[in-house]
């Protein structure tokens, strides 16, 4: 059972890595970075290293997503490549 | 993924929307609700670091996002109350005094850097083992100021204000 629920998190963790990667909307791709973050966190919490986890989570939902969000801010939203 | 070819010709008028602050009552009540509980849980990660996941780190990193939150919702403007910009390069550089300077009280008192057991001198009343808790507590205090305050500087650092 335990599996079932790490094959998930790993499947949403490659299915948000992927889509932040490729969606044009900057705002949408920090949202899915943070996504992205807060899976590596729960991966973390099923291996046993809550610690790591806890600091995964914080950092990049606290810190790296409104510092993302400032860059958004101050450049353009849309991206142009 | 192939994008949407209809968001692709979309007129610019979502950037200068997103230029410009819109002043939102439910988005300025719902920070203000939610900032207190971030920096609660902030304080409590910051405390529970010895016996639980946390620790100076994460907690400081936790009041810097509660803080973060009020600034992006109030404007740099009214945000100035709860910390202002003049302070926080000041109380980083006091949390790395504490830091710093608690390792270098240990080696004044004869032992290694950061060895707490020789904080005796500063408070002979003690066991050895709530030296050490006191001795960590201390330095989590000064990693707690610093990483908060430093985040803080970044952000009003990037915005110029």
């Amino acid at each position: 059972m335990h599996w079932v629920v790490e094959f998930l998190l790993f499947v949403i963790l490659v299915v948000a890595a992927v889509v932040g990667l490729s969606v044009r909307n900057l705002l949408a791709a920090v949202v899915t970075l943070n996504v992205f973050t807060f899976m590596t966190a729960a991966v973390m919490v099923s291996l046993g290293a809550v610690d790591v986890a806890f600091t995964e989570a914080v950092v990049g939902a606290g810190a790296v997503g409104v510092f993302s969000i400032i860059a958004v801010f101050m450049t353009t939203r849309k991206s142009r490549d | 993924m192939t994008p949407n070819p209809e968001k692709e010709t979309a007129p610019s008028c979502v950037e200068e929307g997103m230029k410009s602050p819109t002043e939102s009552p439910i988005i300025h009540v719902a920070c203000r609700g939610i900032a207190p509980c971030i920096l609660l849980i902030g304080i409590y990660v910051f405390f529970h670091g010895h016996y639980s996941p946390g620790g100076g780190f994460q907690g400081g990193v936790l009041l810097a996002a509660g803080i973060l939150l009020l600034r992006l919702a109030l404007g740099p403007g009214l945000s100035q109350n709860i910390m202002p910009t003049w302070i926080t390069l000041r109380l980083s550089a006091v949390g790395a005094l504490i830091f710093a300077g608690t390792g270098l009280l240990t080696v004044i008192f004869g032992g290694k850097y950061l060895d707490y057991h020789y904080l005796h001198l500063l408070w002979p009343w003690l066991e050895p083992a709530w030296l050490r808790y006191y001795g960590i507590l201390l330095v989590e205090v000064g990693v707690t100021m610093t990483v908060m305050t430093t985040l803080v500087a970044i952000y009003d650092d990037l915005l110029g204000c």
